[in-house]
């Protein structure tokens, strides 16, 4: 019909905002059949939106569409839901699993599409009450596994299977739709191990060959180069490379990852002369089961007065690190802070040890939403310290007086905007919500504090500010600071070292000076 | 997993997997020398008492499929069974008719009853226990205003003597001496002084049946998936609060069935009571025979019937042998009921925090081999 051959997929002039905020700013790209596109990008760089866009999900509707226009044999299409997008031959396999665990292989990757057989009773109450047709089930599932060239035991309940089990099974349930045309795999190899990454990385290989279109999004670099025929790299919600795999290598896709221009309000930090050399906490052999951040075997050294950097890219288990310590999330190993061992799992006893945490999670863990900025920013310290109270005989009283003043101090400090102290802690901006975390921790006046994602979701103008309370905490109290954060720039701005976390371990402690590619390269050592 | 590869650590596990049922086995294993019975007593007893209840127990096993939990809306059944009775004595229908006539009236007020009650537990997911205990309170306001009120005043009844003194309302009990045993007796076989209602037994038998082919069916399917993962099953096109509400509104129709089935067995309608304590009672028999909030088979229903019965029927003797006095059988009997459920509950929140540090001691396991 027409010369020019027509792609399976276009994607034109692509961008989308979250309430003026850009993450995605004139994408382009194209895909042929049998292609498999690598893509590649920091946290926050846009993969996942685009991704989202791809496969019409409910988000972006929700969020006011996107611009620009996605193409599918030379038709527009415009997804309404997910399944519109399933319908036009786009399978998506998510980070997270979405299987039935008490279901089998076949059940699963079957699910909703079961071949029935009718009978008198669906005859009359309707075709709900057909029987499943097992033995064509299980053909059907067991045709789509073998497409992947592995052996699954289809009979195999998901809950006992083993990891890569389980996502072979959900790649095998997108290839048992007739239509497949584009499958997008999203970090599909994160949670598995060396050997199961290269049988699923042949896999897509097998299915490539098949004309299926794949776009393959993961942080191990070597496995798109030793799979994909195209690399995109993508940056700050642009594309900034788009180059056959062949004519790359690791180093020069990670300098494009990370090399962003270096901003003009980083504040160099002056190495300080009379820090001690003490180490004031140590962690040895740490394990942390947090869901989706797990730590496994961290040993890490704090020293006395300094700024230590926790950075990773997400889901390696950087989180994890201080919920564990500090016993949100079951852990083991040990932690000495001065000399002394701090018992692991009890959340109490890291607070009397004078350790204070701002947590990630400021709305469930950091705040009391329903409470006012006096009570948010007193609170731990009059439970954990004593402070704000007096005592008339035999009874403690809260001291008002004293409370208000307190939160009246961090509010000018770190110039919380609030109608006034008595005003309820969620009626703030995300912004301001974090600096009440940050004040209530200070209020603690702590030997050590970790801040978890202190920036995460505030704006350019409060995520200055909130580094800088940080900074001047530490300057002037002396106070250590461990700081969590996916921002590698922010990080370099504000820390003396930064550990970065892959794989759940350290893969190395650099100092912030160091230049980014550096870090780069630890991010994605040994990720998996 | 090697930690749990240990011959003795798996004989300790089937007790702590099954110590509800052990813990039964033993008390009855207690109390029947001391109480006395003959054993040809017993299996009557046991035999009637199956007949009897394993309907309406059976009726719950829908909703647990559908991850919905042990379903206390079945109240709402038995009492639309309950209104169905009164209609059908009023109109002296008698025997098998009368029965099938009150198990059909019962249907649209069971699916009605039903549908309401889905509806309210979709809006407070995860919460079904408690909602539908409730709900069974407020419905039950609603069936005294019927039953009490309107019967004979605006719903017309035309037989006075099932109707209070006053003129309306129905009387606190309603004999069912026409329909008495009517089913157990259509096909009943004796052997020695045992009666064995065949034809009970037929429909129990038939309603197994109906379970293990339903979980065959395309609906039976979605509802397993939904009631493992609501998420994962939408993402795939299941409608899930349909879905959820079809389970109830099934299990509400049959404990209609089963409540008819369990007050002709017994022959009389306490119009005001026969429903309020069905639901814990069923609920408790289930939870005795081994099943959990999220996992119930029709041999838990068998098992726990004849456990927990077995336990009413010796427990008041066992208690006057050894106290002296008979009531503090019938105290032990309310006492466990409630007991059993709190336990079950606290077991299956013990059960998923003990799945949850098994991946801790994996991952501390994983530690240590590395380590070599």
């Amino acid at each position: 019909m027409t010369e020019k051959k027509v792609p399976l997929l276009e994607v034109r002039n692509v961008s989308k905002d979250f309430f003026g905020n850009k993450v995605l700013n004139d994408i382009n790209f194209t895909m042929e059949e049998g292609d498999v596109l690598g893509l590649v990008g920091e946290n926050g760089a846009g993969k996942s939106t685009l991704m989202k866009i791809l496969f019409g999900m409910d988000v972006i509707r929700e969020t006011g569409g996107y611009g620009g226009e996605v193409i599918i044999n030379g038709n527009v299409v415009k997804f309404v839901s997910s399944f519109d997008a399933l319908e036009s031959g786009i399978g998506m396999v998510h980070q997270e699993f979405s299987l039935i665990p008490g279901f089998t292989a076949t059940e699963n990757i079957l699910l909703n599409r079961e071949p029935q057989k009718y009978n008198v009773i669906s005859e009359i109450f309707g075709k709900r009450l057909n029987t499943l047709n097992r033995s064509s089930m299980k053909e059907k599932a067991e045709d789509a596994i073998s497409k992947l060239g592995v052996k699954i035991d289809s009979d195999m309940v998901i809950n006992r299977m083993p990891v890569a089990h389980k996502q072979f099974t959900e790649i095998a349930r997108e290839l048992s739709k007739d239509n497949m045309k584009l499958l997008i795999l999203d970090e599909p190899t994160d949670v598995l191990t060396e050997k199961e990454a290269e049988t699923l990385l042949e896999s897509i290989g097998t299915v490539a060959k098949r004309g299926i279109a794949v776009i393959f999004i993961t942080h191990r670099l070597h496995e798109i180069l030793s799979v994909c025929n195209k690399v995109i790299v993508m940056r700050d919600g642009l594309i900034v490379k788009d180059v056959p795999a062949k004519e790359t290598n690791v180093e020069e896709i990670t300098k494009w990852m990370v090399g962003r221009k270096v901003k003009e309000q980083e504040t160099k930090r002056e190495s300080d002369p009379d820090k001690s050399n003490k180490t004031i906490m140590s962690v040895k052999n740490l394990w942390v089961d947090m869901p989706g951040e797990t730590v496994r075997n961290v040993s890490l050294d704090i020293t006395e007065g300094e700024i230590l950097g926790i950075g990773g890219l997400a889901g390696q288990g950087k989180l994890g690190i201080p919920n564990g310590i500090m016993g949100l999330y079951e852990a083991g190993g040990k932690v000495i802070l001065k000399g002394k061992e701090i018992p692991l799992n009890s959340p109490r006893q890291c607070l009397d040890a004078n350790i204070a945490f701002v947590s990630e999670d400021r709305r469930g863990v950091g705040l009391l939403l329903d409470e006012t900025l006096e009570w948010n920013i007193a609170f731990p310290a009059m439970q954990i310290k004593n402070k704000f109270l007096k005592k008339y005989g035999p009874i403690t009283w809260r001291d008002e007086k004293a409370i208000e003043k307190v939160t009246e101090k961090y509010v000018e400090e770190l110039q919380i905007k609030c109608t006034g102290t008595k005003q309820n802690a969620k009626e703030l901006s995300g912004g301001n919500q974090q600096k009440i975390c940050l004040a209530k921790a200070f209020a603690l006046e702590p030997g050590l504090l970790f801040v978890s994602e202190p920036t995460r979701g505030i704006d350019v103008g409060a995520k200055a500010l909130v580094l800088d309370a940080l900074r001047r905490f530490n300057r002037e109290k002396g106070v250590t600071v461990v700081m969590i954060s996916s921002e590698l720039e922010e990080l370099r701005s504000v820390c003396d070292r930064i550990a970065i976390v892959s794989g759940g371990k350290i893969s190395g402690i650099l100092p912030a000076t160091e230049s980014s590619e550096k870090f780069g390269m630890l991010m994605v050592s040994n990720v998996r | 997993m090697k930690l749990l590869k240990n011959n003795s650590f798996n004989i300790l596990t089937f007790f702590k997997d099954n110590s509800v049922p052990v813990m039964f086995v033993l008390i009855c294993a207690v109390c029947i020398p001391v109480a006395g019975f003959p054993l040809q007593y017993l299996l009557s007893e046991i035999i009637t008492r199956i007949g009897r209840n394993a309907f309406l127990i059976l009726a719950l096993l829908i909703p647990i499929m559908a991850g919905m939990g042990l379903n206390f809306g079945m109240t709402l059944g038995a009492m639309a069974g309950e209104i169905g009775l009164i209609f059908v004595c009023d109109w002296r229908i008698y025997g098998i008719p009368g029965i099938v006539l009150a198990m059909i009236i019962s249907i649209p007020i069971s699916v009605l009853l039903g549908w309401l009650c889905g509806t309210i537990m979709n809006m407070a997911k995860g919460r079904e226990m408690i909602t539908g205990y409730i709900m069974n309170y407020f419905i039950n306001g609603i069936y005294q205003l019927i039953v009490l009120f309107c019967m004979g005043s605006i719903i017309p009844i035309k037989h006075s003597d099932i109707l209070l003194p006053r003129g309306y309302g129905i009387r606190v009990t309603v004999d069912l001496i026409n329909m008495r045993q009517s089913l157990d007796n259509l096909i009943a076989v004796r052997i020695g002084m045992i009666k064995i209602p065949v034809f009970t037994f037929i429909l129990i038998a038939l309603m197994c049946l109906f379970i293990v082919w339903f979980r065959k069916t395309k609906l039976g399917q979605d509802m397993r998936a939904v009631g493992q993962d609501m998420e994962v099953a939408r993402a795939t096109g299941i409608t899930v609060e349909r879905t959820r509400i079809i389970s109830i509104i099934m299990s509400t129709v049959l404990a209609g069935f089963g409540m008819i089935i369990y007050l002709q067995n017994i022959g009389s309608l306490t119009t005001y009571t026969a429903h309020s304590q069905i639901g814990m009672f069923c609920i408790a028999a289930l939870l005795v025979g081994g099943a959990s909030v999220d996992k119930a088979s029709i041999g838990n229903v068998f098992l726990g019937v004849i456990l927990f019965h077995l336990m009413f029927i010796v427990a008041p003797n066992a208690g006057a042998a050894i106290t002296g006095d008979s009531m503090i059988g019938e105290y032990f009997r309310v006492f466990v009921s409630y007991g059993v459920i709190t336990v079950a509950l606290a077991m299956y929140e013990a059960k998923k925090r003990r799945a949850k540090s098994l991946a801790g001691r994996k991952l501390a396991q994983a530690q240590k081999e590395e380590a070599k």
